[in-house]
């Protein structure tokens, strides 16, 4: 019988999910996800207890303006999301899609299947993604939601008259793209590193390091695109401001093909080497 | 069909992990039925199983297994099953969901996966407990559910890295009695065992393995008849063994004699087998000795190893 790729993805994916899912060692990775939504799911409850109390000196007090909620959100997706949530999100879900297996001592089940390694590296990686877009995706759509909840039928104005969903869309499409290039760098790291922490690690300095790197170096990571495709841009704070280096952004047709071409190679160079990939648990 | 097409073959096979060995030219062509792999600890058996199956690659050699290089897993695992030494499975999983998953990477329909992880679980026994988590099996358990899973997408080559390890003697020979089904209908059966006995009752032949080295390799009493320079033993049970004795002792092939303690048997160690014979027959004809019995006493996996390898690592 003639292999059908497509059903040898899906039982891949479907195994990857009922795993990643169902597992208790991700907890961490639910943590990271659900901890934004917890935030902005107090700060409305809070601003509603308020404006229900009709307490007009607190409610005076704490009352801001709903571009202010904006601006937070921004600063909250580019500081917390993609700086420390996606990216640590995406290395517990993408770094343990081989090197978790080969330290449970299970992936000997799968090289023993009938699979071009080149479709269980697909199939891994595109599970790892839908885990990823699940819960990052549907926690920035979530807190973004939530955090200008109190403001009632203004904030449903301005979701869907004003530029609310453009924004919640390009946040939703930041989100993907951060999950598809540090999916793909990550499940590399997997492939190729004992303890991935330490590549990891050189990334997220790397990455956190893009405001203070010159021009030509901001470009070779990941976060400087994606910076320029968010919609709200986030002012840096002084003293801060004063040695952050300027550098002209990515045009959008530049930046998501770039990006998406940048994952393309590294998963291709993944399947390659997947295919070379012996099985040794260091016994 | 081509010799290449019904036979594992190994040409001059080498693998280093490093500077260790693992194996070190290795040339063999495994035919169909049980063949047992058998060696003290790092002799290499766990090596050339890995290496059959595509898990590790050889340093320098070629392998082919039905014709196939291990190295294309689309072609080779439909064609082979194995069993591993890890005694480990994914998480969370029941027995039925463990075998159903694998299988359906295999590209086929829910319905086909159903069948055969039923037939599988089945024939290992554990239909009872297919939908009880694999962590909370028994070790006898365990290893079953690693058998169901390797054959149950019914290959021709099984290979069975220690399978008999924690399984109760029941088990033990209801899983001997399908590696000798399997072996009989024409299937390549590798098994790896420490237990001689056991390899010495299910084996058709048998590859000697010592430090990365192939000691020997064929038919157990092939391989026996090749150590030249340890004496054959043979048992007689008979009537009168000290008139045979006595008879024995006038050979210059006979190294030893001796009468068992119930006086109705013969241990003798002959540097000749065949003369031996032929003079027994001869001291049938002259004396009408009444002969009972005759059977090699170490023409068996157990001797053989010692022999040849010793008694580090083998567990009788």
């Amino acid at each position: 019988m003639k292999s059908s790729w497509y059903r040898q993805i899906g039982a891949v994916m479907r195994l990857e999910l009922r795993k990643a899912f169902l597992s208790k060692r991700g907890w961490w990775i639910y943590c990271l996800a659900l901890g934004p939504v917890l935030l902005t799911l107090i700060h409305w409850l809070v601003f509603r207890s308020a404006s229900i109390s009709k307490d007009i000196e607190s409610h005076r007090h704490m009352s801001h303006s709903l571009g202010e909620d904006s601006l937070v959100f921004a600063a909250l997706f580019m500081f917390y999301y993609l700086r420390a949530g996606i990216f640590f999100g995406c290395m517990g879900i993408f770094s343990n899609l081989f090197r978790g297996e080969m330290l449970e001592k299970t992936l000997h089940y799968y090289f023993l299947t009938p699979m071009r390694r080149e479709m269980l590296v697909a199939g891994k990686y595109l599970s790892g993604l839908v885990v990823a877009l699940v819960l990052f995706g549907g926690s920035v759509t979530a807190s973004f939601y939530l955090l200008g909840r109190h403001f009632g039928p203004a904030w449903t104005d301005y979701l869907f008259h004003g530029p609310g969903l453009h924004q919640l869309g390009s946040y939703a499409l930041v989100t993907a793209l951060a999950s598809i290039g540090y999916g793909a760098v990550f499940l590399m790291c997997g492939l190729f590193f004992k303890n991935p922490m330490i590549p990891a690690a050189v990334v997220w300095v790397w990455e956190n390091l893009e405001p203070f790197l010159p021009a030509v170096l901001k470009k070779i990571s990941v976060i400087f695109y994606l910076k320029n495709l968010c919609p709200v841009e986030v002012p840096i704070p002084p003293p801060f401001n004063v040695i952050v280096v300027e550098a002209d952004p990515s045009p959008f047709w530049i930046a998501v093909p770039g990006l998406l071409m940048v994952a393309g190679i590294l998963l291709v160079y993944s399947a390659i080497s997947a295919r070379h990939t012996e099985i040794s648990y260091g016994e | 069909m081509s010799e290449a097409a019904t036979t594992i073959t190994f040409s001059n096979v080498s693998r280093f992990y490093g500077e260790v060995l693992g194996i070190n030219k290795v040339s063999l062509a495994i035919p169909a039925g049980i063949t047992s792999l058998v060696g003290p600890n790092g002799s290499g058996k766990t090596t050339l199983m890995n290496l059959m199956t595509g898990l590790i690659r050889p340093t320098q050699g070629e392998i082919r297994v039905l014709g196939v290089e291990p190295d294309h897993p689309e072609k080779l695992c439909r064609m082979v099953g194995y069993c591993a030494q890890f005694d480990a499975f994914p998480r969370g999983m029941t027995g039925y969901q463990f075998i159903y998953s694998f299988l359906r990477m295999y590209g086929w329909s829910n319905q086909e996966c159903d069948q055969r992880t039923a037939a599988s679980l089945q024939m290992a026994g554990l239909q009872d407990a297919a939908n009880r988590p694999v962590a909370a099996y028994s070790k006898g358990m365990r290893q079953r559910v690693k058998l169901a899973q390797a054959i149950a997408h019914d290959p021709r080559v099984v290979i069975l890295d220690e399978p008999l390890n924690g399984l109760d003697p029941l088990a033990r020979a209801e899983a001997i009695a399908l590696f000798r089904q399997w072996g009989d209908q024409g299937r390549h059966v590798i098994v790896s065992s420490h237990i001689l006995h056991e390899v010495d009752r299910i084996s058709d032949q048998v590859i000697l393995l010592s430090q990365g080295y192939v000691v020997a390799e064929g038919q157990i009493h092939s391989v026996r008849s090749e150590v030249k320079e340890q004496p054959m033993q043979i048992e007689v049970r008979c009537d009168r063994p000290s008139m045979l004795a006595s008879r024995l002792f006038q050979q210059d092939h006979v190294v030893e004699a001796k009468v068992s303690p119930d006086g109705k048997g013969l241990l003798l160690r002959t540097k000749d087998a065949d003369s031996f014979y032929l003079l027994l027959n001869k001291v049938i004809l002259d004396s009408g000795l009444e002969v009972e019995s005759i059977a090699p006493a170490d023409d068996d996996v157990n001797s053989v190893y010692q022999y040849l390898i010793g008694a580090e690592g083998a567990t009788v």
